[in-house]
């Protein structure tokens, strides 16, 4: 049995929405002479169509009619109990996203009327449980071993694999940093359940505890609501600094489960040789509140010694688009954008950057965006919170002093 | 050494633009590409031929118009490109594009090194080449910026991190994402746009790499779509001009007004 979808010739008036609002292009309006009003008439092209119901919804005229197939085996669900949070570490740090996660978790789990966890995994790291337990987790499963002293996909997916599949959680929320979205596919691939990526907005469906995942798509042109239906546990990462973080409640109590770790069962095909620190800034880019990036308008690489000056006044971080990248002004650990990295900062900066899409869908959802551009009508300047119209290499150094003559008072 | 390259035609969404009336996408003339990962991919694939010998085959999962982006790739150093279109792959979420590659390439068989692009730029998952990896019960290294060496049983990799890079081993066969910084792909040479021109692309469906209808396409998506929306747009906001010690100035006054300084 397949999927069906086809549009309803007798009720279509050819008004064309299902056309602009398909997310994939898949619909066309074709004339229709024969028809006693000369009304239009919408086309779904199966190659292209997903299924995905935007059209149906869009229809005001009932014309478009969908069959899904609803044959798909899914798990009993009722045996998943439990929101987790994949408390990401690295160099025994825990990751910036993880209270941000915790936050969050706490909010779904009460909802959901059960409890929040949250996953340890590294090397002689016990020590950082209970500073999860002030940020909301009720539960600290601790899996501490020499093995996981470096992040490997291998060791990784199977520690986390075994206790999903031993614990079984509803949610699993993982931050989608490098780490994250590099071996959370492996393990819903494993355990054989959905994976929504990049997430920016969750809620629930109380009815049917479905966890609502929102995440933009398209470079940021769309937003997609993505649910995981029949599987159990719904896994998704989610983006850095979109969530706010938890607070610390001193004293507050929770378990610690130490998780008895069978080395033999963890088979690794990798190895660790060596870490190489960027050492070309103190500020990790996507953890900074604070980003000045600069572009094509910089003109050549001196410029960015003075976005340096600044971003360290703020206690930010540098940033670039893809021209002052190719150019060679900044490397690419730096580049923001399409091919670059994703950003949400504070703040951002953005001096000499016109403001093209493959930059934008990198830095959109940024809270406050200050242009500095000479040239008023690019889009960097129409579209930024404040527009500042001039010669950057005038006006930063203006503000340089200008802030260290506020602080000085 | 036998590599493949997973890739995907993508809309060009960098030159999309907004219905304000709607606030829906205009797709008229959008047009159809190579995702930009893919590119770097397909690159450091015909490098690793170079340096070792092998062959380099392309593989794209899509409608039979898809077929263009595996003619690009030929024309770019790519040997064989293989196609997988089928109604059944259709609808398709991470998952079980993962379940429909990973079994091509396993019916291709005998591999040593399989290269996906990070992510695509028009779902920006990033998650069907691990996906991959774990179907085809291999190893994978994801964010790979550099190939530091390669032989017959393992290869030597950068990946990169928020906070530097890690260097990482790992035993053959091999799964590798790349980004951008791994590479400067080349330009088409007229003698690899010839070659694309007369490449036959080998056509799979579902039935014909053995594939469980029940496991690819919407069938085998544990995902599903609810709805699909525009974000609101930003709108410009306050406009600075005149001197530039005013312009900065002004711009510090408002700043340290919100308490951001």
């Amino acid at each position: 049995m397949a999927n069906s979808i086809k549009v309803l010739n007798d009720k279509c008036v050819g008004c064309g929405q299902c056309a602009g609002a398909c997310p994939f292009g898949a619909i066309s309006m074709i004339e229709r002479p024969e028809h006693p009003k000369k009304f239009k008439l919408a086309v779904i092209d199966l190659n292209k169509c997903t299924y995905c119901g935007t059209c149906f919804q869009t229809c005001k005229f009932n014309s478009i009619e969908i069959k899904k197939d609803a044959t798909q085996a899914g798990v009993d669900k009722s045996e998943y109990k439990g929101v987790w949070v994949y408390a990401e570490q690295r160099h025994g740090e825990i990751a910036g996203v993880v209270y941000e996660l915790l936050n969050e978790g706490e909010r779904l789990s009460k909802q959901l009327g059960t409890t929040l966890s949250a996953v340890l995994i590294g090397d002689n790291i016990k020590s950082k449980a209970q500073d999860l337990i002030s940020r909301g987790a009720d539960k600290i499963y601790v899996c501490d071993d020499p093995i996981f002293i470096e992040f490997q996909d291998d060791t990784y997916t199977s520690i986390l694999t075994q206790l999903i599949k031993k614990e079984k959680p509803e949610i699993i929320l993982m931050g989608a940093t490098n780490i994250g979205r590099s071996f959370a596919s492996r393990v819903a691939a494993r355990i054989h359940t959905g994976l929504t990526a990049d997430c920016t907005s969750l809620e629930i469906d109380l009815e049917t505890r479905n966890l609502q995942q929102t995440r933009p798509a398209f470079g940021g042109n769309i937003m997609a609501t993505i649910l995981t239906t029949a599987h159990r546990p719904q896994m998704c990462t989610v983006r850095h600094k979109v969530f706010k973080e938890a607070k610390v409640e001193e004293g507050r109590k929770g378990e610690i489960v130490d998780c008895k770790i069978d080395v033999a069962t963890l088979v690794n095909r990798t190895k660790f040789l060596g870490f190489i620190k960027d050492e070309s800034s103190n500020v990790n880019i996507g953890d900074a509140d604070i980003i000045v990036a600069g572009g094509r308008g910089l003109g050549k690489s001196e410029g960015f010694k003075l976005l340096k000056d600044l971003a360290e006044l703020l206690g930010g971080a540098v940033g670039a688009s893809r021209a002052a990248v190719d150019s060679e002004w900044i490397p690419y650990s730096n580049q923001i954008g399409q091919t670059g990295k994703t950003v949400a900062p504070k703040v951002y900066i953005a001096c000499g950057i016109s403001g093209q899409i493959q930059h934008t869908v990198g830095m959109n959802s940024s809270d406050i965006i200050i242009a500095i551009n000479k040239d008023a009508s690019c889009p960097m300047m129409q579209t930024a919170t404040y527009a500042l119209e001039g010669d950057l290499y005038e006006i930063i150094p203006n503000i340089i002093k200008e802030i260290k003559s506020i602080r000085c008072n | 050494m036998n590599i493949i390259v997973c890739i995907k035609q993508v809309p060009n969404t960098t030159n999309v633009q907004i219905d304000h009336e709607t606030g829906r996408l205009k797709r008229d003339g959008l047009e159809s590409i190579i995702n930009p990962f893919d590119e770097y991919a397909i690159e450091e694939g015909v490098r690793i031929k170079e340096r070792v010998g092998g062959k380099v085959t392309v593989i794209t999962m899509g409608p039979p118009q898809a077929e263009a982006v595996l003619r690009e790739a030929i024309a770019k150093g790519a040997d064989e490109g293989v196609l997988l279109s089928d109604r059944a792959f259709g609808g398709a979420d991470t998952l079980a594009t993962s379940y429909a590659l990973s079994t091509a390439v396993r019916f291709l068989g005998n591999f040593d090194i399989v290269i996906c692009g990070k992510q695509a730029s028009d779902g920006d998952t990033a998650q069907v080449g691990p996906g991959i990896a774990e179907m085809l019960n291999i190893p994978h290294v994801a964010y790979v910026k550099k190939v530091e060496s390669v032989d017959d049983k393992t290869i030597k990799v950068e990946r990169m991190m928020e906070d530097g890079y890690d260097l990482i081993e790992s035993s053959l066969p091999v799964l590798l994402t790349v980004v951008k910084e791994i590479n400067n792909p080349r330009v088409a040479s007229l003698k690899g746009k010839m070659a694309a021109k007369k490449a036959v692309i080998k056509v799979l469906d579902a039935a014909a790499i053995g594939a469980d209808v029940k496991k690819t396409g919407l069938n085998g998506s544990p995902t599903q779509v609810m709805k699909i929306f525009t974000p609101p747009q930003r709108t410009g906001g306050e406009k600075f001009t005149g001197e530039p010690n005013k312009v900065a100035v002004d711009l510090v006054k408002r700043l340290s007004d919100l308490s951001l300084i």
